[in-house]
């Protein structure tokens, strides 16, 4: 770490070169020029994103077993889990849609809870798991397509429509889907790529012989 | 992939004068993980001396791309708002409705909240998605150098918002799973979803490929390529 301050960095927004300086924690430093968010040092960064996602994992499981919500209709009941009604768009001949909320709902959040955690448990324990770098690229790539939050809003949308004509049943995972919004948003707030590839590279250093 | 041999530019000269452009002085950002090095090997493929990584100056053939993913969508964008979205059926009543009549049905029928979201993710941020990099795209062809701040930040606001477009996606298959109750009620998925949802995908895909380092560059003298 005894480089960190030395180091150059580039803005990734405008190219603009610049010095690394160390921060306090809780701040973040910004491109003098455009303003994009060059790095931030969050506190306890390792710390909190491994609690963060760890809980997250939990929940998403929750939010995938349990069912969303369930209509009743003159004693008829039909309620849908997430991966039910992917299923169930995949009968209906939407395969193309049905993939995409696959894609996006199940399988990027999910690559996401597993390529951190993957990271960051061998990193608190003092370890460089093998090919991190590839993991960290994986990250990087599927950060953009998990989109729990925006399926969150679906969800809410879908309710409010759903209530003009049916008696709708809110079902756990419905709950499961808030906390995990909130715990994936601070997980993200938490995460710092730029620390993580200093201490991974440092660590490497170490282990590898001369 | 190697921590010997590797160059790092450390500690340069004094930041503040002008505006020192990495590319400018033969130093590349890794895109991957940001480590600033210099490329060396003239002409031959660089990679990252951090995480094997190939290094570019600019993303080659970036506007070429963005271009092709941003006319796709404007085509796919006719269809998306011409077909039928969703399909509703009771005893009493069947519907059908695009984006646009479903929204309007949603605010006449006392939702106006979820009228306005549903607005805003399906028809605004597709629009301005499409109209800001098409913006973006032709101000970089032209070298120009207005106002390069402000085009920053409306890239990166376009970055921000457009994956909450797939908002009526999600909706629309809820709905569609759950409401399949027979003649008592069903909804269906109509054919301007998939044209949607590539509308969708496709300017997040353009968006991601847009390098916005292309804003700045017309400020230097120099050009960078590849």
């Amino acid at each position: 770490m005894t480089d960190r301050t030395a180091q150059l960095i580039a803005c990734h927004e405008c190219d603009l070169l610049q010095r690394d300086i160390q921060l306090n924690p809780g701040c973040y430093a910004s491109c003098p020029r455009c303003g994009a968010v060059l790095y931030r040092n969050a506190t306890d960064s390792v710390d909190r994103t491994l609690a963060y996602t760890l809980a997250a994992a939990m929940v998403f499981l929750g939010a995938n077993v349990f069912p969303i919500f369930s209509i009743e209709v003159q004693g008829d009941r039909s309620a849908i889990t997430l991966f039910g009604a992917v299923l169930s768009l995949w009968d209906q001949g939407m395969r193309s849609i049905s993939l995409l909320v696959f894609l996006t709902a199940m399988v990027a959040p999910a690559v996401e809870l597993v390529s951190i955690t993957y990271l960051l448990l061998p990193l608190k324990l003092g370890k460089v798991p093998p090919s991190y770098p590839l993991f960290m690229r994986v990250l990087q790539f599927i950060e953009p397509w998990g989109m729990v939050e925006v399926l969150m809003l679906g969800v809410l949308v879908s309710l409010v429509k759903l209530t003009h004509n049916f008696r709708v049943i809110p079902g756990m995972a419905l709950w499961s889907f808030a906390v995990l919004t909130l715990l994936l948003a601070a997980a993200a707030a938490s995460f710092n790529a730029r620390d993580i590839w200093g201490q991974m590279d440092a660590r490497w250093k170490e282990q590898a012989p001369q | 992939m190697g921590a010997d041999g590797r160059e790092v530019e450390r500690a340069g000269p004094a930041v503040t004068a002008g505006a020192p452009i990495a590319a400018a002085r033969g130093l590349c950002s890794c895109h991957v993980c940001q480590l600033v090095s210099r490329r060396t090997g003239n002409g031959r493929v660089a990679h990252c001396p951090r995480c094997g990584a190939r290094l570019h100056f600019r993303r080659p053939g970036s506007v070429q791309r963005c271009w092709a993913l941003v006319i796709a969508s404007y085509i796919l964008y006719i269809p998306a708002n011409a077909l039928i979205m969703m399909e509703t059926g009771s005893l009493i009543t069947y519907r059908k409705d695009t984006i646009v009549s479903g929204v309007v049905h949603l605010w006449k029928t006392g939702s106006w909240m979820i009228a306005v979201i549903v607005f805003i993710a399906s028809v605004a941020i597709p629009l301005l998605k499409l109209f800001s990099l098409t913006l973006l795209l032709i101000s970089v062809q032209r070298r120009s150098t207005w106002n390069p701040r402000q085009r920053t930040r409306l890239y990166r606001l376009v970055e921000a918002v457009g994956r909450w477009s797939m908002l009526d996606i999600y909706v629309v298959t809820l709905l569609a799973a759950l409401v399949q109750l027979g003649s008592m009620a069903t909804v269906k998925a109509g054919p301007a979803a998939v044209a949607f949802g590539a509308v969708v995908v496709l300017t997040m895909f353009a968006t991601m490929e847009f390098e916005p380092r292309l804003i700045w560059d017309p400020l230097q003298k120099e050009e960078f390529h590849d």
